[in-house]
């Protein structure tokens, strides 16, 4: 017994002195996540073109009645003029001395709306809105300026269609002057 | 028996003890009495140690200026009191804040950073994993691209320098450069922009061209030595040298590489310039070459007429490091150049100094500054005439400090 313990501490004496540089700099320690890579939660971006707009449909009608109740709050019951964001009116005020960006006037992407409303709206509950209700918001508020009509449905397919006024009104600074 | 002999002991270890003091104190004590004006503070014991140090109670106007929506009040700002502050580095409970939603209270032991989209193998990483990883530091300066704003107003705006102009900040940030991780998961060649998600009540998304993760960009997990604040993005944030500052996404959750930009509300209705033609500059990424005289400036009094005083601001700029700053006392006719004080450093806050005797006379104290790159900081009146009125975002004018013959300090827009 005791010849091993004195041999058993040699070794650990000799293990912990030694010093030597890893083979590679660093372990690498990330999880395999293909799991998640499916899952709703880490697929909340909606792009231009739809990707990743959830089932579901919703009118203007609907959508009034949801904005009185959860929008107008903040944003007026015009949806411009109150503490939040103007959203509705202003279409073509850009150039004027006074522009004002609201949604139907500036956004270039209908699909942003969808995807900003669900992530951030109503700020004191985000993420409560169910896709129909989002739906019918977007449609509530896009036909306020005729950009659709106000009986039309919007849904997954549709949504990234819908052709927004200041679609070109952007010019990308990025990558030319970042050089 | 082992008690009262461990009693005893105590006993005995406190008469020494107690004998010891009472002999040291008795002294001095006894002398103070014969040394007129010696400050109270020589005469007793100081307060005791603290497990987390706090300033000065002397101190306590030096504040951020909190200036958020009544209604909702997680989605607003906090200005850092540049005008308070000297060197370079912004301590951390000062650092300005921007937030669309709130501080979230994230538990470390909870919260994942996915990395998906074009890559070869989507990998999660949790904290414990990403503490063991090689990090690197870097002084660098983050500003919100809506700071200085109000100078786009048709009148200037009469506040004080750091609550005019302090969403900018500066901090050293130690974390993981964010291409180790990058590489792990294998970028798929197609890959040319990365969509960023906070964990905040906003789950905030941005774009970020993939090159700029590549090149300098950490996932910062400490700043100045210590975590990061809950408001700066526990537990982990994205910190881009140079660039605007929502694209530097804290609490980050996800990053995803992708083909095209997610064109978001933060990166279509926010955070682009309209310009008096209508069309609107997007993905105007870096923060342009900015200074700012910190001292004196509006709020401060100049007790000597005549007298000198020491001008003292900070000068940087995104594409690099600061060359040169200059400073006019006549509104931009005449200029003379400042001192820099070092290290100069990349996209990074720079001190600069110069000492002036002032006679009295009606002045206009403005600085300058040239980048590495040679931008020259523009006047306000070619910003406007470049930009238009209507921007909002990236002001970086020269800003003028009215000296009147009273030493009073107003905000002007020039001579």
């Amino acid at each position: 017994m005791f010849t091993e313990f004195k041999f058993l501490s040699t070794v650990l004496l000799v293990a912990c002195c030694s010093l030597s540089y890893a083979d590679t700099e660093y372990q690498t320690l990330g999880k395999p996540a293909q799991h998640l890579t499916k899952q709703a939660q880490w697929n909340l971006t909606i792009t231009p073109e739809g990707k990743n707009l959830p089932e579901g449909h919703g009118s203007a009608e609907q959508g009034a009645k949801i904005f009185a109740l959860k929008c107008a709050a903040c944003h007026g019951p015009a949806g411009i003029g109150a503490s939040a964001e103007p959203l509705i009116g202003e279409v073509g005020s850009l150039t004027s001395e006074y522009p004002e960006k609201t949604i139907n006037s500036y956004w270039p992407y209908a699909t942003t709306l969808f995807d900003y409303i669900r992530r951030a709206m109503p700020i004191d509950a985000p993420f409560s809105l169910s896709a129909n209700e989002v739906y019918a918001l977007c449609a509530y508020i896009l036909s306020q300026d005729g950009i659709i009509n106000a009986t039309q449905e919007l849904n997954a397919n549709n949504l990234p269609q819908v052709l927004m006024p200041n679609k070109e009104g952007f010019v990308a600074i990025y990558p030319e002057e970042n050089q | 028996m082992t008690k009262p002999s461990a009693n005893r002991r105590q006993f005995l270890q406190k008469a020494a003890f107690g004998s010891a003091f009472a002999g040291t104190f008795s002294l001095p004590v006894w002398a103070a009495q014969d040394i007129p004006g010696l400050p109270e503070s020589m005469q007793k014991p100081g307060e005791n140690f603290t497990n987390y140090g706090q300033p000065s109670t002397h101190e306590q106007q030096v504040i951020r200026w909190v200036s958020a929506n009544p209604a909702a009040p997680g989605n607003g700002v906090s200005w850092t009191p540049l005008h308070d502050l000297q060197g370079t580095i912004t301590p951390n409970g000062l650092h300005y804040e921007r937030h669309h939603n709130g501080v979230p209270q994230i538990d470390p032991n909870q919260h994942l950073l996915l990395i998906d989209g074009l890559v070869d193998k989507p990998l999660s990483f949790d904290v414990a994993s990403l503490l063991r990883y090689p990090m690197i530091s870097r002084i660098c300066f983050i500003e919100c691209g809506g700071n200085s704003n109000s100078g786009w107003r048709r009148n200037p705006i009469q506040s004080k320098v750091g609550y005019a102009h302090g969403l900018v900040s500066s901090a050293e940030w130690t974390g993981i450069p964010l291409k180790l991780l990058l590489q792990e998961a294998g970028i798929k060649t197609d890959a040319k922009w990365v969509i960023a998600e906070g964990a905040d009540g906003a789950a905030l998304n941005i774009s970020i061209p993939l090159e700029k993760l590549l090149d300098d960009a950490l996932l910062a997990l400490y700043q100045n030595g210590e975590r990061l604040r809950p408001e700066n993005g526990y537990p982990m944030r994205l910190v881009l040298p140079g660039w605007e500052g929502i694209l530097n996404v804290k609490w980050l959750r996800q990053l995803r590489l992708t083909q095209t930009p997610a064109m978001s509300r933060d990166e279509t209705s926010q955070y682009t310039e309209l310009q008096a033609d209508g069309k609107a500059r997007q993905f105007t990424f870096i923060m342009e070459a900015k200074s700012l005289i910190t001292s004196p400036s509006l709020g401060m009094v100049l007790p000597d007429n005549p007298g000198i005083y020491q001008i003292s601001g900070l000068a940087w700029s995104g594409r690099g490091k600061i060359a040169r700053v200059e400073i006019s006392a006549d509104g931009g006719e005449s200029w003379l150049d400042a001192e820099l004080h070092g290290p100069i450093l990349d996209c990074s806050f720079t001190r600069f100094s110069l000492p002036w005797h002032w006679q009295g006379d009606y002045a206009v104290l403005q600085s300058r500054a040239t980048d590495e790159t040679g931008y020259v900081q523009p006047t306000r009146e070619a910003l406007v005439a470049n930009r238009g009125r209507h921007g909002f975002f990236h002001y970086n004018a020269i800003v003028s400090w009215e000296i009147t013959e009273e030493g009073d300090i107003n905000h002007v827009y020039g001579i």
